[in-house]
């Protein structure tokens, strides 16, 4: 799956990179991880509150740092 | 409420500790002990209950709810949003940019920014522990008509050319992004939230009711107005001014500003300070210069300055004393 973290840099962004890359790792298989800079291309998805976790174009969460288990949890579902 | 809580830290200090009643050492003592545990279980419960509300509210459902709504009707939506959403001074870029693609008026998008760290969970939490619930929704309730008038004013003024970055808008209506969470994940969301804040302000509450209970103890109650020329004109602005630099710090310099309206501090100058400390911070000033021209945060920054220093003196004025 690609997942995508949409943040323009602030420190919560950064968590959520290293959290969602922990999560990545515990589940295993092949998934392409992005960190979405670009505040024009963050703004394609309507989210206005960063972090934003998106799972293969949906909107998973705004505006949280979500933890290892809650990635987790959202990750399974796909 | 916290009588019991009183008498059992009045029996610690004079009884266990054996520290004389009307001693300094004595009466600071009881007043940090007292204070810090009042505030602390206060803090957490006030905090857990906003966070909780706010996991039912983001910053994307406002954005849907207030496009092409009228102007002024917005401006006081938009001002009462910023009470329940959840808002950090890092999401300022993709919230301005993000309402002005859903063509939200920029006075509007104003009354949101000004509104939503003013009233956030940390200085409410602060201001029901220290002051009482009719001082916290004064300052709700004079917050929110700054934030209205504000931004109302700040639209009208037709600066649109000082944003730096072209947003092209967004041609239909948006959708809402649908999240689904249920109770006890809400719960624990906001429970994470409130531990997370809660181990971020501890020792800055502690600190600032330290030196609030050392002031409480050796200090005379008419220090303020014999010594620091704390009821003249310029006693506002002042605060005004010191309030801008100290916006991290909210949690540690509330118990001070307690301790100083006893001290004959006036409670508009006092209600003046929290505001500046909230609403006018520097961290997010620096965030907005990437996208917007240095006259428009000039010019937000003198206006809800502006609206502050008239809700200080107008207090002052109408209160007197100590309120």
């Amino acid at each position: 799956m690609k997942i995508e973290i949409l943040g323009t840099g602030c420190a919560k962004c950064k968590a959520l990179e290293a959290v969602v890359k922990e999560a990545v790792s515990k589940i295993g298989g092949f998934h392409q991880v992005v960190k979405v800079d670009d505040i024009m291309e963050i703004m394609k998805y309507n989210v206005v509150s960063t972090p934003a976790l998106v799972v293969d174009g949906v909107v998973k969460s705004t505006g949280k740092l979500l933890s290892v288990d809650e990635v987790l949890e959202i990750l399974k579902t796909f | 409420m916290f009588d019991w809580w009183e008498k059992l830290s009045g029996y610690f200090v004079f009884d266990i500790l054996k520290l004389a009643h009307k001693s300094q050492m004595g009466e600071a003592l009881h007043f940090f002990i007292f204070d810090t545990v009042k505030i602390f279980i206060l803090l957490v419960a006030i905090i857990f209950a906003v966070s909780f509300l706010r996991t039912y509210f983001n910053t994307e459902k406002v954005r849907v709810y207030l496009q092409g709504k009228s102007e002024f009707s917005s401006n006081v939506l938009a001002a009462l949003f910023g009470i329940i959403t959840p808002f950090c001074s890092c999401s300022a870029i993709p919230l301005f940019l993000g309402f002005m693609q859903a063509r939200i008026p920029m006075g509007i998008t104003f009354s949101f920014l000004i509104s939503a760290p003013l009233n956030n969970e940390i200085a409410i939490a602060m201001l029901f522990s220290l002051f009482g619930w009719k001082i916290a929704a004064l300052y709700i309730a004079l917050g929110l008509l700054v934030a209205i008038l504000g931004g109302y004013i700040i639209g009208k003024m037709g600066l649109e050319k000082y944003v730096l970055i072209p947003v092209t808008p967004m041609k239909g209506e948006l959708e809402d992004i649908k999240i689904e969470s249920d109770f006890k994940q809400r719960a624990k969301e906001a429970w994470d939230y409130t531990a997370d804040i809660f181990k971020k302000i501890y020792l800055y509450v502690m600190l600032g009711v330290g030196i609030g209970a050392f002031i409480h103890g050796y200090v005379p109650a008419d220090f303020i107005a014999h010594y620091a020329g704390g009821n003249s004109w310029y006693a506002v602005p002042l605060a005004v001014l010191l309030g801008i630099p100290m916006y991290s710090n909210a949690a540690g310099v509330m118990p001070l500003i307690e301790v100083l309206t006893s001290k004959g501090m006036l409670m508009g100058t006092a209600l003046s300070f929290m505001m500046s400390i909230t609403a006018l911070s520097l961290p997010e000033a620096m965030i907005l210069k990437r996208i917007l021209h240095v006259r428009l945060i000039a010019i937000f920054f003198g206006i809800v300055g502006f609206g502050i220093l008239l809700v200080g003196y107008l207090f002052n004025f109408i209160l007197g004393g100590n309120g």
